[in-house]
């Protein structure tokens, strides 16, 4: 395991990294009231690797999304962004409801000012990557929750492949904020493989908010759990190409951790 | 991990397949259209009847209530006089011209309140206040400030349509979900491509509902200026020629009067603001038509 790790760094070397914490805090808030959602991150995310962030409530999964994509700034330390915008996946699909599916998709491509020919292709191509060929035309209330997210998907990755602004030649970043929660298991479970096709087929750098330990060690080639209130990083795992026994078994460890993180705030 | 079984994406594309929304299936055109016509129809009939029978009955006399059939060739006359067309014409195109008025002073307007905080709490209750204020108490200072001419009238129109298409702005704007313009934000939206690109569209909804109450109100201010402020260098619109029947004591004149304001203003809304805002709610899947 820890092997591998060595052989993938060795190659990245010191090559630009889509996104790395120095030291990051986050407060909110100031004074006595404030709450500190975030505190002493040190985190880096390979070009192209697959990071899932896991933890209780309260951890501040999402305020450190939040940081990545710019919605907001940290209160201490840096975040060194190497790769080009970071697209961000939420929770709900959040489509424009006066849009087609199609026109979800190139949204982001207009709002960069990317011709319409060349936005037209670039949607349908993506379309086509999240298996919606065709359904371009169709309207979000006319889709299901699990095509929805998909459009959301490919919406995303529109905004991360525009090579042709300053993004050019850096590495992309998907962020992901606990995409498939709001979804039904089977659509879930498909979900899962299918951003995992995707992700071998675009070779986008993914760091994924997930508080479902089973969801992270699937898709994550690494996990990387966070304490609560404050968010700190208690400890990583390489879970990269584990299966059946061995995968359970990682499964069983990092819940132990993580309800050993959850059963400390009974004692506070 | 387990097996990547989803290399023909199947399992997927039945997904699909299953939790696609099924619309019903609307059924015959003529049917719905009937459906959908007879009631007011029946509801116009069953009004005119009882008119002819109050008429007949002869509770009032003829000077306060006149015969259907007396309205009716009067309105007749109108038509195939033309002179219809010229009453229309002189209302409608004063009615347009100071909604587009109000249009282009209420979206920034509108925009500045729901997006400033400072002009929201300065002018915000006094926008939402002017629009309780019936406009036809500013006709006396309209006609003092810019004597008896078009002027006067537009103002009058104005007062009564910027503040409901500004609160309908706004409130539209405040009713959009936090998370499209975070969703904007995140797809790489500055300040202006926000606004123009999500703001604006999902806001639509309320904006429109604001347009049709500002052109009630418009269409309203006009009719009282109109009446109040005549003038024979205004041109005969239909408040003046309600105002000649009440002068002339007419009173099949004043009930043809009445009758052309409110079709007028009840046509402009169903030819014009109703399809619109089908249109959009549809489009969103907020089917205002199947109701």
């Amino acid at each position: 395991m820890t092997a591998t790790v060595e052989a993938a760094r060795a190659t990245t070397g010191n090559a630009v990294r889509p996104v790395r914490f120095h030291q990051v805090g986050k407060a909110f808030g100031t004074g006595k009231k404030s709450v500190v959602a975030l505190e002493g991150v040190d985190l880096a995310v390979e070009t192209g690797e697959f990071v899932c962030l896991l933890g209780a409530s309260g951890c501040g999964k999402t305020t450190l999304l939040n940081l990545v994509a710019g919605l907001d700034q940290p209160t201490t330390g840096r975040i060194e962004l190497g790769s080009s915008r970071p697209a961000v996946v939420f929770q709900e699909a959040a489509l424009m409801p006066w849009l087609t599916a199609a026109g979800n998709v190139e949204l982001p491509l207009r709002l960069a000012g990317v011709p319409k020919a060349q936005r037209r292709a670039k949607a349908a191509e993506l379309l086509e990557l999240v298996r919606l060929g065709g359904l371009g035309d169709k309207r979000p209330h006319e889709l299901s929750g699990g095509m929805r997210q998909r459009v959301a998907l490919a919406r995303a990755l529109a905004s991360t492949t525009d090579n042709t602004g300053s993004g050019a030649g850096k590495p992309s970043l998907l962020l992901m904020d606990e995409p498939f929660s709001a979804l039904d298991a089977i659509t879930r479970d498909v979900l899962q493989g299918e951003l995992l096709r995707i992700w071998q087929a675009t070779g986008t750098a993914i760091l994924f908010v997930t508080h479902d330990v089973r969801e992270a060690v699937r898709l994550g080639r690494r996990v990387v759990l966070l304490s609560s209130r404050p968010g700190r990083v208690v400890r990583e795992w390489e879970v990269a190409g584990l299966a059946g026994a061995a995968e359970a078994a990682a499964v069983e460890e990092i819940n132990a951790e993580l309800r050993k993180v959850i059963s400390s705030h009974a004692a506070a | 991990m387990p097996p990547l079984d989803l290399k023909d994406g199947s399992v997927e594309a039945g997904l699909d397949a299953l939790d696609t929304p099924v619309n019903a299936p609307e059924g015959n055109l003529l049917r719905r259209i009937a459906a959908r016509a007879l009631p007011p129809i029946g509801a116009i009939v069953l009004g005119i009847v009882i008119w002819q029978v109050l008429w007949a009955a002869a509770f009032w006399p003829e000077f306060k209530l006149p015969a259907p059939i007396a309205v009716w060739n009067l309105i007749w006359e109108l038509i195939s006089t033309g002179k219809i067309f010229e009453l229309f014409w002189t209302s409608v195109h004063r009615a347009v011209i100071g909604f587009a008025i109000s249009l282009l002073i209420a979206v920034p307007l509108g925009l500045a309140i729901a997006n400033i905080q400072v002009v929201r709490r300065g002018i915000g209750p006094l926008v939402s206040g002017l629009q309780s204020l019936p406009s036809v108490a500013w006709v006396p200072a309209a006609i003092l400030w810019f004597g008896l001419n078009d002027s006067a009238i537009y103002w009058v129109v104005l007062l009564g349509a910027v503040p409901s298409i500004a609160n309908g702005l706004v409130s539209g704007l405040d009713q959009v979900p936090p998370i499209l313009p975070r969703v904007g934000k995140a797809l790489g939206a500055g300040r202006i491509g926000g606004i123009r690109h999500i703001l604006l569209p999902a806001a639509l909804p309320g904006f429109l509902g604001g347009l049709k109450q500002g052109w009630a109100f418009s269409w309203r201010s006009l009719m009282a200026a109109e009446l109040i402020a005549t003038s024979p260098d205004l041109g005969e619109g239909l408040g003046q020629y309600l105002h000649n029947g009440m002068s002339l004591s007419d009173i099949s004149m004043v009930f043809a009067g009445i009758l052309l304001i409110f079709v007028v203003g009840v046509g402009i809304e169903l030819l014009v603001f109703r399809p619109l805002e089908n249109s959009v709610l549809k489009a969103r899947g907020l089917t205002a038509s199947a109701r």
